[in-house]
């Protein structure tokens, strides 16, 4: 009895906004305070005063200048939507007329990417490791970029966290999950197909694992996911895509014809290794993704 | 008619950027900036991109501004929680 | 007059893009948090793979995905700037995590994100 009225008069000061928490002995407020910033500034030297204001005038007199140049030249450009624009010339004829025939692939631009200009995605999926190993640079914890008192609150707040996890986020995680990820598969393998392809679908697949995440913990995804996979599908991933395309270096400048049967188009399996290609692409631009969100908020992967 | 519909979607997009730039607090400028990732998505469907506006979809409006909303997280500016 | 406002409704992507470039570049050059100079330059980036995918579109034809066997080139709008905006879109977000990457450190240092403030930090430690 007393309990109950205990709990209906927390409950009327809670609705009434008197009391913070419905359950304070829950949330132990023992955690230490942020530290507090170190800058008292005072009013601004006259020198700086000055700068300050002819930057922001000249930065204006700068974009504006710039801008109207940049509308001149658009007035100057052809017409929006015109087929006889300069830029659509026999390269574009040739990638739309003879691309399924010669790559395999019914996505002219999956063709165009991952065949004609693969190289051109190789670079970028270096351009994805590069990122991720200079965030990694940048903010995984060593003894130099981390302070005691910082390390406490996460830990606290790490406690704090596994106990009270988000019932709302884990249930509707388990029912989004699955369709999500299958999403990102989906479109990783119908890249030759349909629109997307390897960033899209390993961004979506990224996007997942993030989801699942933050509904159960960094620890759950820990167990299938950590430093040793995402080294091993990273390397395996752009190791694969560099040694599939050496052969254009055996077999001479002409690097089309693979050798591999291109199957019809249409089929899943389908245009030779554009199929393998979009997986690579696919795998590192998951991990990728996974790899910034998990840096960013822990420090480690 | 679809360019009265391209032509609002543009004002959408100079209403996102200009908002996101004003606002005074960074959590509604980041949502502001993927709300203007997303119309530039729908402007890529229109423009007969599908591939860039699945990208855009799960790149810009997805993963960036997860990253800015981690960011602010670790900067201690998200207002009206403990870490403010 | 009227056929300059066609001209402005018909180029109306490329108009839009540049505005927007210019709109980005003023808020990386004038805005104080760093935060926000971060989305100015996202926005900079869009506009920019904007401009570039207005040019490949042509009036009237469909994607690039190959249809009911139509291999005419005439059907099909322009695949180049496609290919070229996908692979900036993914850099973009890269260049993006790399610059949030430094200003989290750089709050770790300064505890603020006001570049102002950081500069006078920086001069003071310098004296």
């Amino acid at each position: 009895m007393n309990i109950e009225t205990n709990f209906f008069k927390r409950l009327n000061d809670w609705v009434n906004g008197e009391a913070d928490r419905l359950f304070p002995e829950l949330h132990e407020t023992d955690a230490p305070k942020p530290p507090e910033p170190v800058a008292t500034i005072g009013p601004l030297p006259n020198k700086d005063v000055l700068f300050l204001t002819s930057y922001q005038a000249v930065a204006l007199i700068v974009v504006i200048g710039m801008v109207s140049i940049l509308l001149y030249t658009v007035y100057k450009l052809p017409l929006f939507g015109v087929a006889d624009n300069p830029a659509v010339n026999e390269v574009v004829e040739r990638y739309v007329e003879k691309g399924l025939e010669e790559t395999g692939a019914v996505n002219v631009v999956a063709g165009m990417i991952l065949d004609y200009r693969a190289f051109d995605t190789l670079g970028e999926s270096s351009v994805l490791l590069l990122a991720i190993t200079s965030v990694m640079m940048l903010l995984l914890k060593d003894e130099k970029n981390t302070d005691p008192d910082e390390e406490l609150i996460e830990a606290h707040e790490a406690v704090i966290e596994d106990h009270n996890r988000d019932m709302i986020l884990q249930t509707m995680t388990i029912i989004l999950m699955p369709a999500i990820m299958l999403y990102g598969i989906y479109v990783i393998l119908n890249g030759h197909l349909s629109p997307g392809g390897g960033f899209s679908g390993g961004a979506i697949l990224g996007a997942g694992l993030i989801l699942f995440a933050s509904g159960f913990g960094h620890n759950r995804v820990k167990k299938f996911f950590n430093m040793k996979t995402f080294r091993t599908l990273t390397t395996i991933a752009l190791l694969g895509y560099g040694v599939l395309k050496t052969y254009s270096f055996l077999l001479g400048a002409n690097h089309l014809p693979t050798g591999i049967p291109l199957g019809t188009p249409g089929a899943i399996f389908s245009s030779g290794l554009i199929f393998v290609l979009d997986i690579c692409v696919g795998l590192i631009v998951a991990c990728t993704m996974y790899g910034f969100f998990s840096v960013f908020s822990r420090g480690e992967i | 008619m679809n360019v009265i519909y391209e032509l609002i979607l543009i004002v959408f997009l100079f209403v996102c950027a200009i908002g996101a730039f004003l606002s005074e607090r960074l959590l509604i400028a980041v949502v502001i900036f993927m709300s203007y990732s997303l119309v530039m998505s729908v402007i890529w469907a229109l423009l007969q991109s599908p591939d860039l506006a699945i990208t855009e979809a799960a790149v810009g409006a997805g993963v960036s501004g997860i990253l800015f909303f981690i960011t602010l997280k670790r900067i201690h500016a998200l207002k009206g929680t403990k870490d403010e | 007059m009227k056929q300059f406002i066609v001209e402005l409704i018909n180029d109306r992507f490329m108009i839009a893009a540049v505005l927007l470039f210019g709109l980005g570049f003023m808020n990386l050059l004038l805005q104080k948090n760093l935060i926000k100079k971060i989305i100015g330059f996202n926005v900079m980036d869009s506009s920019i793979f904007l401009f570039l995918a207005s040019q490949g579109y042509i009036n009237g034809r469909i994607a690039p995905i190959i249809t009911n066997g139509v291999f005419d080139a005439e059907v099909y709008i322009n695949p180049i700037p496609s290919g070229l905006v996908l692979t900036g879109i993914v850099v973009s977000v890269s260049v993006t995590a790399f610059f949030l990457a430094l200003t989290v450190r750089l709050y770790g240092i300064y505890k603020t994100v006001d570049f102002d403030e950081i500069m006078l930090l920086i001069n003071k430690e310098a004296e």
